[in-house]
């Protein structure tokens, strides 16, 4: 499954030893006369959950875009591993090992959960039928299951297409196909939006065991209590900049309010966003 | 069910009923082969009523005959329904190309009295000139859908008036005629192994194209595309490229449709063809597919082009009045339809 992470390693850069995954450097992006981003840097540490909060309009989506590839910054620079990194489209982000969970889901509904898992990136028989595009059918279904079974996402038939499943479950196969690609880091876009109570739980569950793999997870979340449960960092954004880096384990709900509307006067500090390991 | 992986069953979870991916499956089966059996039943009917007369050997040759044009452009309208688009244009399509084809293998034939003695030659060329020319409109198709953003309702609507336009405009109208007698002998009407040569290619060119959709990348990027095109453009699939050799693949089918229709009766059909899109949808539809894109599979289209033909040729030999086969065909999509939809309710509750 992430064996082509062995054949990958070898073409990649030689990682920094300690870098984050992932870092934003004085990242700025302007749309005309509106300014998205200012200067916003952020780093993931490798097995790190961060989770970035902030009002609609604080940049939280720009950046997102900014990191999966789907937009280029004005100013500022992406490092991956320490080394300078540059997309031009999400392609690129993903070769580089990072993975995008968007909010409207991007699952085929016609086809099945192994399908979907694959799709794109199927497998194909060897010699001249896997040349003719002939997909190996049986060791993408046992993968995608052995791969589903892992991670402990819950899909009520392997062969039925994901369009008769529940959002939860459409949610734990779009999570799933992030987490069979990722190398690094697996981005999601508000991944519990529309949820209810178990199934939030059940994407919770997943992050937490995609992140015990090794794969670090960025996410845009308005829910304080799933924050709380998820993340190892929390960065709340506003106007466009770092507002606040917190720690669920020291930050109330009424420090992230605080740090979200700006009240209080900066009663959450910042503690220099740049530190990814320190948690 | 769109896809055919594994028959590896989940084990059932704690707290997950065991049952209902069974059962769906298998109701899903059973509605999905239920116009398998109307053609069964179509046929048992039909046997019964007229004995030999219907239920023989040549008389099920003519049938596959009179469907094996419409299976391939039902071959092609699969493909493109299952992508979510629609092709309007494939019987305008169809008559263009085979105006031009007609019109080179005529001048090149040589003349009649002479015996046609470049017969072949020209027939190949022809050939390759209806199926060119009918790659050349779906092209035409796929690019103005996907670049310029068109609706391909509107764009094929468009493409209908204009190739069957220019057909008539090419020919003032009257059919051309005067092919060379090897296009019939030696193609059209040339039987191989008890069945006509069109027949087999028609046969070839369905199973190629089923074992394609069910077992292949361009099968399941087919599927991806037209369930979710956007998920597919991010899954890293070529979206664009796909839906423009959906169209390409259509338009030379019903050029390869035209060549084989002048074949058989020696003469181009300008006015014979104004239905045919619409067989071919409808055949696509009874057989399962979706038009909203994402689902079908060739074998139900093939069912679905077997059902009007069988009907057809029944109600002649009964002596009903062959016109009720538009009716019963009208009825039986509906019907099609209608189940479908019960069908998707059951399981989106199911969920």
């Amino acid at each position: 499954m992430r064996a082509s992470s062995a054949a990958s390693q070898d073409d990649r850069l030689a990682a920094v030893p300690g870098a984050p995954v992932l870092s934003a450097h004085g990242v700025s992006k302007h749309f005309g006369h509106v300014t998205a981003l200012t200067g916003v840097s952020l780093a993931v540490a490798p097995g790190e959950v961060v989770a970035l909060m902030g009002d609609n309009g604080a940049g939280k989506s720009t950046l997102v875009k900014i990191l999966s590839g789907a937009m280029t910054p004005d100013r500022g620079e992406l490092r991956i591993r320490g080394n300078k990194a540059h997309f031009t489209d999400p392609a690129e982000a993903r070769a580089a090992g990072i993975e995008t969970v968007y909010q409207d889901l991007s699952l085929a509904d016609d086809l099945s959960a192994p399908a979907n898992l694959f799709l794109g990136r199927e497998h194909r028989r060897s010699g001249l039928l896997g040349k003719l595009g002939v997909l190996d059918a049986k060791r993408m279904q046992r993968e995608a299951e052995e791969h589903l079974r892992s991670l402990g996402a819950r899909v009520p038939d392997y062969r039925a297409a994901v369009r008769m499943f529940s959002g939860g479950q459409r949610q734990s196969v779009a999570i799933s196909r992030a987490s069979i690609w990722a190398r690094e880091l697996i981005i999601m876009d508000e991944p519990t939006a529309a949820l209810g109570l178990v199934q939030t739980a059940q994407v919770a569950r997943l992050i937490k065991r995609t992140r015990d793999r090794g794969i670090a997870v960025l996410l845009i979340s308005h829910s304080v209590p799933f924050v709380f449960d998820v993340a190892d960092r929390i960065v709340v954004l506003r106007l466009g900049q770092v507002a606040a880096t917190l720690s669920p384990a020291t930050a109330t709900h009424d420090d992230i309010v605080a740090a979200i509307t700006g009240a209080g006067g900066g009663a959450a500090a910042s503690d220099g966003h740049l530190d990814g390991g320190s948690r | 069910m769109t896809t055919d992986l594994s028959v590896v069953e989940s084990p059932p979870r704690p707290g997950e009923p065991a049952g209902p991916g069974r059962a769906r499956r298998a109701a899903g089966a059973l509605t999905g082969n239920w116009v398998f059996l109307a053609l069964v039943v179509l046929v048992v009917f039909f046997s019964a009523k007229a004995g030999g007369t219907f239920f023989n050997v040549s008389n099920f040759r003519d049938i596959v005959f009179n469907a094996s044009g419409t299976m391939l452009l039902a071959v092609g309208a699969a493909y493109l329904i299952i992508g979510g688009q629609l092709d309007l244009s494939i019987g305008s399509v169809l008559v263009f190309s085979e105006v031009l084809a007609a019109k080179v293998i005529v001048a090149l034939s040589g003349s009649a009295a002479a015996g046609y003695p470049d017969g072949i030659s020209a027939i190949v060329a022809g050939f390759a000139v209806c199926i060119g020319t009918g790659a050349a409109w779906g092209l035409l198709n796929g690019v103005l859908v996907t670049k310029l953003k068109i609706p391909s309702f509107i764009v094929t609507l468009g493409t209908l008036g204009m190739a069957l336009g220019l057909a008539q405009v090419i020919t003032h109208g009257a059919d051309v005629t005067g092919l060379p007698t090897q296009m019939v002998n030696d193609i059209g009407l040339k039987q191989l192994l008890g069945l006509p040569v069109p027949v087999w290619i028609a046969v070839l060119i369905a199973v190629l194209a089923g074992a394609v959709l069910a077992k292949t990348s361009f099968g399941r990027y087919t599927y991806a595309v037209g369930s979710n095109s956007e998920a597919a453009r991010r899954s890293g699939i070529k979206v664009t490229r796909h839906v423009i050799i959906l169209f390409t693949i259509m338009g030379a089918l019903a050029g390869l449709a035209g060549v084989l229709d002048i074949a058989r009766y020696t003469t181009t059909a300008v006015s014979g063809h104004g239905s045919d899109n619409l067989v071919a949808i409808a055949a696509v539809i009874i057989g399962g597919a979706s038009l909203y894109g994402g689902r079908g599979t060739i074998f139900g289209t093939a069912v679905g082009v077997l059902i009007p033909a069988v009907l057809n040729d029944g109600l002649v030999i009964i002596n009903v009045q062959p016109f009720w086969q538009t009716v019963a065909i009208g009825a039986i999509l509906i019907v099609a339809v209608a189940l479908d939809n019960v069908r998707r309710g059951r399981e989106m509750r199911g969920s």
